[in-house]
């Protein structure tokens, strides 16, 4: 091996599975650009096998027969936990957990670093301070702390990028993770601060989206996630082909086709939205981002195409067994989801950051 | 279809001298043209800006007579395969992901692929010689392999011009040779190739026309043995050289030895 070709890899690459000669995907229309065309179908079984899960357990655990007989039946024993609690807030959990690993995957290409992801470049601190700002200013809620996250999300991206171009002329990756933490400690710090000086009740429903959770799910939350979500991941996948050619380089993309700079800005707008629609429905949910894609990666290979589907389903149902932990472990008292997550990203993320620097 | 640089210059902000001074040139379909001159005379900017990757301050690129700068990136990834000098994948990709990718500016960001790309693919790796290597990861490839698939991964768009910087770096001399081999072989077919080469040598046997640059200025243009003059060769470089005839006729550059220099030939 030749020395140039050492620093093809950064260190980044895990074995992957080959498959025989002319094999190629059939699903969404491509083929030819998923390493394991089963591996589709077998996340969507997987996910909806979390979901029934989530629905059995809680601080009340049903039987399938009672789940069933619920969602058949508006008169049924459990129809008010099973319709009005359990179900939107799985299907919350699904989404918002399968927006953050698209949000992460998406960075991750934009930025050519596997360790880039929502929380940990600020977004999420940046969309947090704009929901608790919103909050505690007594603008209504529903809509406008959507909006208020979003400007937080796409300002705190604004500054991230800005520091680290800034100090290292080039987009180094590591100090624009630097740069993540930086600016999430500091939208962090803000937060606090706006809580502190807040009233009992405001910061009540305030706290909330320093921690995350899917406590306060209902179908109007799920429907105001939907509708501001539902068009930065169609964008996202739409860009899914430019996404591969960004991971190659700024040059190589340009000259494979892609307008760098004007497809960067729609990139960095939809991830923020994106980011902003989960802060908004669940609070700060950290490392679904970075542990769902890189998992993925390995299985369906790295073309976005098929790991943007890959990993939104993936990182539904690892959020909704997230959450189904955190409400359950400590029943009737329910431990913030973005422990659970951190719990479990950390050391996913410790492991990436060795390797990526090695 | 031809690719023509007219006075062009290019200024970095901050920078004391233009990084390219009232450059003109051209490169067509079936022509090889080697780009070659000492580190920091311009080679890599002027194969951005013929790329439309730099915008000159001032002069033309023009790509079939229409401004470079007209062109959409996807109408030009069609038109200009291109290898730029540094490229270090972010995600580990196997070769026939990393070839197929040459076809995306074709298909567009929805469009399902077709037997004509997989055909395309498949020719792009023949003629690279990387067939059979589809299911390998490209953490396993040699520099000279890894470089191959990046010609098959432009090829694949079916351009019509190919532009490569410094493509043969470290490499060795078989997979230097086998890639100049390449070069060759796609202006047999029709294609126009553009190299940047530190290679003087390898360039002059295998090109049709070298471009010397010195200091963002073009100080010769023309066939090899009548820019490889050892007067003109030693000044852009700097370092006293001689220049000898190889049995093919090709004019050969040999760089003296200190002590070497007032025996030259």
């Amino acid at each position: 091996m030749v020395a140039g070709t050492a620093a093809i890899r950064g260190g980044l690459s895990p074995p992957r599975p080959s498959h025989p000669q002319g094999e190629t995907g059939f699903f969404l229309g491509t083929s030819g650009t998923t390493r394991s065309p089963i591996a589709l179908p077998i996340l969507g079984i997987g996910a909806l096998a979390a979901g029934v899960l989530a629905m059995l357990l809680g601080a009340i655990p049903l039987s399938p027969g009672a789940v069933f007989a619920a969602l058949h039946d508006a008169n049924a024993p459990d129809a008010a936990i099973v319709r009005e609690l359990r179900l939107p807030r799985v299907l919350l959990a699904f989404g918002v957990g399968g927006a953050l690993a698209v949000a992460g995957a998406s960075l991750q290409a934009l930025l050519r670093n596997p360790l880039a992801e929502p929380w940990l470049l600020g977004l999420s601190g940046g969309a947090s301070l704009g929901a608790v700002l919103a909050v505690v200013i007594g603008l209504p809620l529903g809509w406008s702390v959507a909006a208020c996250a979003t400007v937080g999300a796409l300002a705190a991206m604004a500054l991230v990028y800005r520091i680290s171009v800034v100090a290292g002329r080039r987009l180094d990756p590591r100090i624009l993770l630097l740069a993540g933490v930086v600016v999430g400690a500091f939208t962090a710090a803000i937060t606090s601060a706006l809580l502190v000086i807040a009233d009992p009740f405001t910061f009540h429903s305030a706290t909330v989206w320093l921690f995350g959770g899917f406590g306060r799910s209902s179908w109007d939350m799920l429907w105001h996630f939907v509708a501001v979500a539902a068009l930065p991941l169609a964008l996202l996948w739409w860009l899914s082909r430019s996404l591969d050619l960004l991971a190659l380089g700024d040059d190589s993309a340009a000259t494979l086709g892609v307008d760098v700079e004007g497809t960067r800005r729609l990139i960095i707008v939809a991830t923020s939205v994106l980011t902003a629609a989960t802060v908004a429905a669940a609070g700060v949910i950290g490392f679904v981002g970075l542990v769902v894609p890189h998992a993925l990666r390995s299985i369906v290979g790295p073309l976005h195409r098929s790991l943007l589907p890959a990993v939104f389903i993936a990182g539904g149902a690892f959020t909704v067994l997230a959450d189904m932990v955190a409400r359950t472990v400590l029943r009737p008292a329910e431990l913030p989801v973005g422990v659970v997550t951190a719990l479990i990203g950390v050391p996913v993320f410790a492991v990436l950051l060795r390797r990526s620097l090695r | 279809m031809r690719l023509a640089a007219s006075s062009v210059t290019v200024q970095y902000p901050g920078a004391a001298v233009p990084a390219l001074d009232e450059v003109s040139f051209g490169v067509s379909g079936g022509e090889l043209v080697a780009v070659v001159g000492p580190n920091g005379s311009g080679k890599t900017t002027l194969l951005r800006t013929l790329l439309g990757l730099t915008r000159p301050q001032s002069g033309v690129v023009r790509l079939d007579d229409r401004d470079i700068g007209t062109w959409t990136r996807r109408a030009l990834a069609g038109v200009i395969g291109a290898l730029p000098q540094r490229e270090e994948p972010a995600f580990p990709l196997t070769v026939r992901e990393v070839v197929l990718m040459g076809r995306w500016a074709r298909l567009g960001p929805t469009a399902a692929i077709t037997a004509d790309d997989e055909a395309a693919i498949a020719g792009a790796l023949a003629r690279c010689d990387v067939t059979g290597f589809e299911d390998r990861g490209i953490e396993t490839l040699s520099g000279g392999e890894w470089q191959r698939v990046r010609v098959a991964r432009a090829l694949a768009a079916m351009p019509r011009l190919l532009l490569l910087d410094e493509p043969t770096a470290a490499l060795d001399i078989g997979h230097e040779m086998a890639l100049f081999e390449l070069l060759r072989q796609l202006v047999g077919d029709g294609l126009g190739v553009l190299v940047i080469t530190h290679h003087l040598n390898l360039a002059a046997r295998y090109a049709d026309r070298l471009v010397l640059l010195d200091r963002g200025r073009v100080v010769a243009d023309g066939p090899p043995n009548a820019v490889l003059r050892a007067d003109l060769v030693a000044a852009v470089f700097e370092w006293p050289v001689a220049v000898v005839p190889w049995r093919d006729g090709t004019s050969q550059v040999l760089p003296l030895k200190r002590n070497e220099e007032r025996r030259a030939p």
